[in-house]
């Protein structure tokens, strides 16, 4: 986590909603498979709701960050939003994923971790955020 | 007397926000206590993602990067 020195390279943070329904557990699962799979680093939202500063600074200080919300309701993005963080906002009701009638299965995690990692690879913010990377640690 | 705590695991970005804090408490006549906090699990305890860190009295003031030396400043009034 933390051994992203000098917050060189682009760090991305992920977060995930992590709500009680179904969808909310898949972008959970969603965004941990992408984190074990070193796409991004996953961090806590609560922290951020919290008003905890190391999360808010880190949210602050990071090229990007990427909210994953099961619903329209879209507590991840309204949560960065509310400390000035603007992320790319990925919302699984927007890939057809319903509250109440979406299973936990491994082939919709991988479909949203999929679909994740193309909206960052196409996003402006993320191409900019890609140009701005320093290179190597500390350079 | 203010705490100050500077999160990073050594790297020259991190041995440079050390100085500048050290310079910024100095100038400003500040008594501190400066501690380096290399351990990354005491580091994720604050929620830091990115170093360098600099905290103030408990308090994380800037991740990922080094401030001016007159940004510091105002962190530790």
């Amino acid at each position: 986590m933390a051994e992203n020195c000098c917050g060189a390279g682009g760090v991305k943070l992920l977060y995930p909603c992590s709500g009680a329904a179904d969808v909310g557990e898949l972008a959970d699962r969603a965004v941990r498979k992408l984190w074990k799979q070193g796409f991004a680093q996953k961090t806590c939202l609560a922290g951020v709701g919290g008003d905890v500063p190391g999360f808010v600074q880190s949210a602050k200080g990071a090229e990007l960050n990427i909210t994953v919300d099961g619903c329209p309701i879209a507590c991840a993005r309204k949560s960065l939003e509310r400390i000035g963080v603007k992320p790319i906002s990925i919302m699984l009701a927007d890939l057809g994923f319903k509250k109440g009638e979406s299973p936990v299965t491994e082939e919709n995690i991988a479909r949203i971790a999929g679909a994740v990692e193309e909206a960052c690879s196409i996003s402006p913010k993320a191409e900019a955020g890609a140009s701005l990377s320093g290179g190597g640690c500390c350079s | 007397m203010k705490k100050l705590e500077i999160l990073g695991t050594g790297c020259p970005k991190c041995i440079k926000l050390e100085e500048l804090t050290r310079k910024a408490a100095s100038e400003l006549g500040i008594e501190a206590e400066i501690t380096k906090v290399k351990d990354i699990n005491q580091i994720m305890n604050y929620g830091v993602m990115m170093t360098p860190a600099l905290v103030v009295d408990g308090v994380v003031k800037v991740v990922g990067k080094v401030p001016s030396l007159e940004d510091i400043k105002k962190y530790l009034k």
